[in-house]
């Protein structure tokens, strides 16, 4: 179990300024994979997606996909880089068994896209530039699962298994440059960093992002200096931190683990860190230091990429409008308040709730289920919102139930649950719960006969005209109804029943 | 019907020709290759040029092409020129529905699940591939020696070396087993073959054929071609696997020249033939130096122009050609790990982790030249090492290519021995690893120029009675000139003699042991192969 000792972050901010630096691997969601023609696709039965190119078999040779390109492109302009007009692919050497040739062809030292920058808006709107050093394309590794073991790591494991469907998968690799002066707010920027990330890519199209499958996965390099110091310190670098909040819980622990070896007058050692998602620590991974020998040569089996300026001019033409344009003209469209919309941003959901207008809902009902129901949840589950797995479809679903009076708020917040807990459709919950509101007349009429019998008084003041007073009676109904009944059309009943008319 | 041991002697373009007539079937032909193989491939004396021997397939498409053919009308006509041709394959170039060993235990038993695009383009011009055929493991050697599974044997001495990599291809052309044959050429694996068993190999411009399904060696300067015994006949095999590939990103765009017509042309006058200074001379065998002033007297009478051309950087390319590809080679060869394919070799003792049985496998299935060469170049790549090793070879290697250049403005096709010997004895090198790399001295320098080459027979020397080669060079993408001025050069020659060089090697069948009648009855040599 990890037993670093750590320092209070807020002791660590005063002794020392962080130094962040993130590697950013986005895969693309290209229909085949970056150097052969086998599919890219998540989630199929192991080593289906492969052929022979994806295997390593012998003989074979890799083409590089166009549309991979297309997107690193696109992906680059969005960052606000440059696009090489040449460059090239190398071969990283080493021995594992994810990596079906023993080499992962990779961009070394020329990346198509480099020289970029990315404004990142933090919560209270404060803007911090982050400058990006490159964006390469690289091909992803196959996927090891360690059996037999406690943990589902190699240690203790008996043997592994290896699926080579990820293998080929394109990637772009995003790399900035040291990020200095973030101060306290650099667990804040991270993780809006990585969000900002991930939003470009997302609505570029060229990736799912989807970060609980790896779709996008950070690296986040970390290191203090005392206050004052230009040099920087040893870095680590917390490894496959896969959601938003987990990137600010990293950097922040990061922090505060430095700051105690520091402080206890130890080097930091230059690691890699595993993040621990249970505990919010990080252990120590593999040492790392310039020893490592990739025996980087450039790809003799690949031609130079060169993309034309007129490609890439069209492409910049062609990219949507960037996210901060989006989001002033989101939130005008759904006319929330300034507030009311860096809650939604700040919440996450910015993206969910899009999806939700665009199923059905309206503005506000989108709002009020995301940042009144589904957030509230997420926090309690300790995972991002859209981790949850509420489909915009469920929402619109419950909308619409509690606008036809089928069920109330209440009840459609209890179906939610359902929906949640894999119970089935909201109207099968509701079905299944007995939830529904009661609207068969009927029993409601014995009920409303029981409340004025019950309360005489009352029943006269209404008949003399003080309406008002239905409240009363209505109040009876529902608590004989374990508010079961649609309370507006008690309240036309008990009218009728009286012959009141309003 | 031609007598066998008539038919097995004709060229590609002659059978070819046959086929097309009705004087013959494919079956027939295919037979007699077959039998053929049986009578001198195999026992303690044979030749050794197959690892595999693919009779049932190669006689299932005999069939089909003698059945279109038979039947007539417009599948007949469409037949390719070579339809019903035989071929064998180098044992580095994968095929479905026979094993690929790349002369590695590391890859024994292994069967490919693809075809190379070459096969697939022998496969579409329904030629009959009659096997697979012995080679240096992974292609690295000058002597078809350090095949794992025994040395091939040159068929003009038993106890001689057939060139190499691709003796086992060149051998089989040599020795009849097979009109045609692919070869890899890497350093000079096709062409020093062709020039000490006296037959023609092409090292084609790099790109100008797929390398879409060869085992790489050295990814760089890696190149099929094809080998055989007229001139008219690489150009003939050239012509089926060349042209673009969309498998394989170095393969050229450009449409494929016209080469049988180029073989055709029959002239060579006013051509500048260069003599390279750095490629003859000091360092090669009199016999050898001899036969290559005959060829160019003989080019001289045609009226072709000889002039002399300095590449002073081809010095360095031996040199540079022993970085770049151990360095390629190294990661080319990291794939045979035991993990997903072939041989996988546990460690006797102690844990059973990836990195042991990794190394346990790359140990027990790689031979020493193998290892050696990994070792070379993963030591050239290595941080520290890179910019004064791969960095400087790379670097010699543009010095190569301008010699080039500079030679080709004054020279249309340049002119050299292939190799500065006639083939040497079985072991002779076999200790000595810089000895043997001299043998490509004089074919590196194409394949880092990427330019092509063709290496034809120039007759035997005379100390030794072996054959010597003539090595054409032309510039990039002018594959087409390489078959003109050796055509022509082939024709002058084969006059002289009166016949072609092969004509002169001895018969082999009196040479095997255990190979009495060189009469054997077709179904017996099926069955013998069977149990081979």
């Amino acid at each position: 179990m990890n037993t670093d000792a750590i320092l209070s972050f807020e002791e660590a901010m005063e002794k020392y300024d962080p130094v962040l630096g993130f590697e950013v691997h986005v895969e693309l969601n290209t229909k085949t994979k970056m150097f052969s023609s086998a599919p890219n696709v998540f989630g199929d039965e192991p080593n289906t997606n492969v052929n022979e190119v994806d295997l390593g078999m012998p003989g074979v040779l890799p083409v590089v996909n166009k549309a991979a390109i297309e997107s690193s492109i696109k992906i680059g302009l969005a960052l606000n880089c440059k696009i090489a007009e040449s460059c090239r692919f190398a071969r990283k050497n080493y021995f594992y068994p994810d990596t079906p040739k023993n080499f992962q062809t990779s961009q070394y030292d020329e990346p198509i896209a480099y020289d970029g920058y990315l404004d990142i808006e933090l919560s209270d709107g404060t803007v911090f530039r982050v400058e990006i050093e490159r964006a390469h394309m690289e091909e992803d590794a196959g996927k090891l699962t360690h059996m037999g073991g406690a943990t589902g790591r190699i240690q203790g494991a008996d043997f592994s298994l290896v699926d080579y469907n990820r293998a080929g998968v394109p990637l772009v690799e995003i790399v900035t440059k040291p990020i200095e002066g973030a101060g306290s707010r650099a667990p804040e920027l991270a993780k809006a960093y990585v969000a900002a990330v991930r939003e470009i890519v997302k609505n570029l199209g060229v990736s799912d992002a989807k970060m609980e499958r790896g779709n996008v996965r950070c690296d986040a390099n970390v290191s203090l200096r005392p206050h004052g110091r230009e040099r920087f310190g040893i870095r680590s670098e917390t490894k496959n931190v896969n959601s938003l909040r987990a990137v600010e819980h990293a950097v922040r622990y990061e922090i505060q683990r430095h700051a105690a070896v520091l402080d206890s007058g130890e080097p930091v050692i230059q690691e890699t860190r595993h993040w621990h998602e249970d505990t919010r620590t990080t252990t120590s991974g593999r040492a790392k230091s310039d020893a490592d020998d990739y025996r980087y040569f450039p790809e003799p089996d690949l031609v130079p990429v060169v993309p034309s300026r007129e490609w890439v001019e069209e492409l910049r033409a062609t990219l949507p409008e960037p996210p901060a344009a989006r989001r002033k003209r989101l939130q005008a469209d759904w006319g929330y308040s300034d507030l009311e919309f860096r809650d939604v941003v700040n919440a996450g959901v910015m993206d969910e709730i899009e999806e939700t207008i665009a199923a059905g809902a309206s503005a506000s009902v989108a709002r009020k289920w995301w940042m009144g129901e589904i957030v509230g949840r997420a926090k309690n589950a300790d995972v991002d919102p859209g981790q949850l797995g509420v489909q915009p479809a469920t929402i619109v679903e419950l909308a619409r139930m509690v606008e036809e009076g089928k069920i109330n708020n209440k009840m459609a917040s209890e179906v939610l649950d359902g929906v949640l807990a894999g119970e089935g459709t909201p109207a099968d919950i509701v079905e299944k719960r007995g939830l529904a509101v009661v609207s068969d007349d009927g029993p409601l009429l014995e009920a409303i006969d029981a409340a004025l019998a019950a309360q005489p008084d009352v029943a006269d003041k209404i008949r003399g005209g003080k309406v008002q007073a239905i409240g009363a009676i209505v109040g009876g109904v529902m608590k004989a109804t374990r508010g079961q009944a649609d309370a507006a059309r008690v309240r036309e009943l008990i009218l009728e029943k009286l012959g009141v008319t309003v | 019907m031609t007598d066998n041991n008539e038919l097995i002697r004709l060229s590609a373009a002659d059978l070819a020709e046959k086929l097309a007539a009705g004087e013959v079937t494919s079956v027939e032909v295919t037979q007699a290759y077959l039998d053929r193989i049986a009578a001198v491939d195999g026992g303690e004396r044979g030749v050794n040029a197959f690892l595999h021997v693919n009779a049932e397939e190669a006689l299932a498409v005999a069939a089909e092409v003698d059945a279109t053919r038979a039947a007539g009308g417009a599948e007949a006509e469409a037949l390719h020129v070579l339809a019903g041709v035989p071929v064998a394959v180098k044992d580095l170039i994968v095929t479905v529905g026979q094993p690929t060993t790349a002369g590695s235990k590391i890859l024994e038993g292994w069967h490919s699940p693809y075809d190379a695009t070459v096969v697939e383009r022998l496969r579409a011009a329904k030629m009959p591939i009659l096997g697979k055929t012995n080679l240096d493991e992974f292609a690295m050697g000058s002597s078809t020696e350090h095949s794992a599974y025994g040395p091939t044997r040159n068929p003009w001495d038993l106890d001689r070396i057939p060139g190499g990599s691709g003796g086992g291809s060149a051998a089989a052309v040599a020795a009849f087993e097979a009109p045609l044959a692919l070869g890899t050429d890497t350093g000079g694996s096709i062409r020093q073959p062709g020039a000490v068993t006296g037959t023609v190999g092409v090292k084609p411009t790099y790109g100008s054929v797929s390398r879409y399904g060869a085992i790489a060696m050295a990814s760089s300067l890696d190149q099929i071609g094809p080998v055989s015994r007229t001139v008219l006949d690489s150009a003939l095999l050239h012509q089926v696997i060349g042209g673009h590939d969309p498998h394989d990103s170095t393969s050229l765009p450009d449409p494929l020249a016209d080469l049988v017509a180029a073989a055709k042309t029959g002239n060579v006058e006013g051509l500048r033939i260069g003599i390279i200074k750095e490629l003859h001379g000091e360092g090669y065998q009199a016999g050898v130096e001899n036969r290559f002033n005959d060829a160019l007297e003989l080019l001289k009478e045609a009226g072709a122009q000889i002039v002399e051309v300095s590449c002073p950087n081809f010095q360095y390319a031996l040199g540079a050609y022993y970085l770049i590809m151990p360095s390629e080679a190294s990661s080319n060869l990291a794939k045979f790990d035991g993990v997903r394919y072939g041989l996988r070799v546990l460690p006797e003792d102690g844990p059973m982790t990836i990195e042991r049985v990794m190394g346990a496998t790359r140990a027990a299935g790689f031979g020493d030249e193998v290892k050696r060469r990994i070792i070379l170049g993963t030591y050239a790549l290595s941080a520290g090492y890179y910019d004064a090793y791969y960095g400087s070879a790379q670097k010699v290697r543009t010095l190569v290519q301008r010699d080039f250049e500079a030679a080709f403005t004054v020279a249309d096709v340049l002119i050299s021995p292939t190799a500065p010997t006639t083939a040497f004895r079985l072991g002779e090198k076999l200790d000595d690893p810089l000895a043997m790399y001299l043998n490509d001295v004089a074919t590196i320098p194409a394949n880092l120029a990427g330019v092509p080459g063709l290496s034809l027979p120039g007759g035997l020397a005379d100390e030794d009675g072996l054959p010597v080669g003539i090595q054409l060079l032309a510039p990039a993408r002018e594959d087409a000139r390489l078959y003109r001025v050796g055509a022509v050069l082939e024709a002058l020659l084969e006059a002289k003699w009166g016949g072609p060089l092969l004509a002169q090697a001895p018969d082999l069948i009196a040479g095997v042991a255990g190979s009495a009648s060189s009469v054997v009855e077709p179904v017996e040599t099926l069955e013998a192969q069977e149990a081979k």
